[in-house]
């Protein structure tokens, strides 16, 4: 991290090696001065796409060939007779040759087309849209809090490396990072839930609430709390390590000095100064966090029964409704590619350097 | 060095490798937070150890448990019993063999394969060096726990598929690791020298590429068995261990199925769940100070 003369020129964090875009060391970046962003989108649309369909390829190779057959898990300890087999076969389609149901499974998918949950018996898009609010009330609010309280931390860490503060916070991020998420919230749980009593003990909504907005609202909002406080708690600390090993990268640097030099007070510096060159790194990694959201996620909603997607993905295991399991599992991992290409297109438009390369 | 002049290549080696360790352990040392960590984890370490020892086996048997239903703790049951009356204290100490165990030969899986690939697509390159990093990359993104729970969920239940799985979703960090490494280690003058005295692939690899990379494979490695370790936690909390065996996890898993959390049994959700933060935490401690003394390192050569 030696040779960042510019005075934009904020190093790439050192415990990431790349982007998991193409930007490989050792080999000549080809010149694009003309259509820069086009050539630039393309090669990551075309990489998400591949990965997108090596989800699909995996998902059918799991679920198909190596679950063996979904017949016996469907009528499991229930005596069927042959016929039956037969007619469940042929009503599922999977007396089909097995490239036409690879077909009609990748058709199928494109077209949200997701065939029926054994347990529920009904269309699974219609559950994934019936539970995918609760799922990003919940990560959703959790993923900003984390962010937001990661991000204002470690700044504060990192700009006082080895004060009273930093190591207080560098503590307690850690202890409650190694802290088992399912854990923390059965905690929790004991503590707010049980013998406080001040916080409901799981779910999303009361059953004897008023139905008009604002009672409803109020209710969710009671019932959020927890799983939310949970969530936040295992996650931010990633964030602040993150963001303060970025500030420690900008720490020394002159652009720095000049600024002190120009008569600003301290803070002014960190706020205006290091911490927007210390964000430009960070972006990519909280977009690559996204796979951790999903995982807090699906723990979080099965300690607080949350009814979202991570409980109903849980739920199935144990039915075991592969349909269900099929379509989240390309569900989750689609929307985490999906998520780290928005944030290598958010970062052409941030990182100037991208485009100078 | 200076006392003995080493004759053969091997004992040259041999010396220096020696020094760079304990120039390695001289930094290590130098730090608080990494001792506390190794201290706290030998101590860990040998209870796993002592388990059988301290406690008799029988301990763990359902049939031919003593306490009652969820007592609290009292003198017999130090940690109060479970729901069918064994103390979770003998639980909590027979978990951590399996808790450790699972965590460690996950890890180690992972690091081969990373490793492995790493060293051989940054060394070879073209289609190969690129379809390893495509593929590593995939793995990266992808929800690790999303995939285990799937793959354990077809593969089935057992301590191997536990370990099989974690390490699946667990290589891919090293080999990126490893990868930019060999890069950098590649394009060094000694590497031309050795090619140009005849050196294949095979010697490359082994005798230049590896040790060079070996130091932040074992840093990174420290990192990796702490989240080996909650992830197998997670699984066997979720149901998805191995039902013949005992984990920090699977003992959690009775404990909400048994519903310990309304029956307000703390002593029952205390211990493992401390055993597993405590393990995570002292390893976090020690591969943050090994992180430290290997990065100045990389930070010199990379840039």
């Amino acid at each position: 991290m030696t040779d960042s003369p510019t005075p934009e020129g904020g190093a790439a964090p050192l415990h990431d090696p790349a982007p998991p875009s193409g930007r490989r060391p050792g080999r000549p970046v080809s010149k694009r001065s003309t259509s820069g962003f086009g050539r630039y989108l393309c090669k990551h649309i075309g990489g998400a796409a591949v990965s997108l369909l090596l989800v699909l390829f995996s998902s059918f190779f799991i679920f198909r060939l190596i679950a063996g057959d979904p017949i016996d898990q469907l009528t499991k300890e229930r005596p069927v007779s042959p016929e039956e087999r037969a007619a469940l076969r042929a009503e599922l389609g999977l007396d089909r040759p097995m490239w036409q149901q690879f077909w009609d499974y990748i058709t199928g998918t494109l077209t949200m087309d997701l065939g029926d949950s054994f347990q529920y018996r009904r269309p699974i898009f219609d559950l994934i849209v019936e539970r995918l609010p609760a799922t990003i009330l919940l990560s959703g609010t959790g993923m900003v809090l984390a962010v937001l309280l990661g991000f204002w931390i470690g700044t504060r860490s990192g700009w006082r490396q080895g004060s009273r503060f930093d190591r207080a916070h560098v503590g307690t991020g850690l202890l409650l990072y190694s802290a088992p998420t399912f854990w923390l919230g059965m905690i929790v749980i004991l503590v707010f839930a049980r013998y406080l009593g001040i916080f409901p003990v799981n779910g999303m909504r009361s059953p004897n609430t008023p139905p008009d907005l604002w009672s409803q609202a109020v209710d969710i909002g009671h019932h959020l709390v927890l799983p939310v406080l949970t969530y936040t708690a295992v996650v931010y600390a990633g964030y602040l390590m993150i963001m303060r090993s970025s500030i420690l990268d900008e720490i020394g640097n002159d652009y720095l000095t000049t600024a002190r030099a120009k008569g600003l007070r301290d803070d002014e510096v960190r706020d205006r100064h290091a911490v927007p060159n210390a964000l430009l790194p960070t972006v990519t990694l909280v977009f690559l966090a996204i796979g951790g959201v999903v995982n807090g996620s699906i723990v979080t909603e099965t300690v607080f029964s949350w009814p979202g997607l991570g409980s109903l993905f849980v739920q199935a295991i144990f039915y075991p409704d592969r349909p269900v399991l099929q379509a989240l599992f390309v569900l989750f991992s689609a929307s985490t590619i999906i998520a780290v290409l928005a944030a290598e297109i958010l970062y052409w438009f941030i990182d100037p350097r991208i485009r100078k390369s | 060095m200076t006392t003995s002049t080493p004759t053969s290549p091997r004992a040259l080696r041999r010396a220096r490798r020696r020094q760079s360790f304990a120039r390695s352990w001289a930094a290590y040392r130098a730090q608080r937070t990494g001792m506390i960590g190794l201290v706290l984890l030998g101590a860990i370490v040998l209870l796993a150890l002592a388990a059988p020892v301290l406690v008799d086996e029988s301990a763990l048997s359902v049939t031919q448990a003593t306490g009652g239903r969820m007592e609290p703790p009292s003198a017999e049951y130090p940690l109060g019993t479970d729901e069918v009356g064994r103390s979770v204290l003998a639980l909590t100490l027979w978990g951590s063999r399996l808790s450790l165990l699972i965590g460690l030969t996950a890890t180690v899986v992972a690091i081969v394969i990373g490793t492995a690939v790493g060293v051989t697509s940054g060394h070879v390159g073209g289609w190969y060096g690129w379809i390893a990093l495509r593929v590593s990359d995939w793995f990266m993104v992808l929800p690790s726990l999303v995939v285990a729970i799937a793959l354990l969920a077809v593969l089935g239940r057992s301590m191997a598929t536990t370990i099989l799985v974690i390490a699946l979703v667990s290589w891919s960090g090293t080999t990126r690791l490893v990868r930019a490494q060999t890069l950098t280690v590649q394009s060094r003058p000694y590497l031309e020298r050795a090619r140009a005295l005849g050196a294949g692939h095979w010697h490359q690899m082994t005798k230049h590429l590896l040790p060079n990379v070996l130091p932040l494979v074992l840093a990174s490695a420290t990192l990796l068995v702490p989240s080996a370790i909650l992830m197998e936690s997670s699984l066997a909390w979720l149901g998805l261990g191995d039902p013949n065996v005992v984990s920090w996890g699977s003992i959690l898993n009775r404990a909400s199925d048994n519903g310990a959390v309304s029956a307000h049994a703390w002593w029952y959700l205390l211990p493992p769940g401390l055993a597993i933060l405590l393990v995570v935490l002292a390893f976090m401690m020690c591969g943050r100070a090994l992180e430290a003394v290997f990065n100045p390192r990389l930070r010199g050569e990379s840039a």
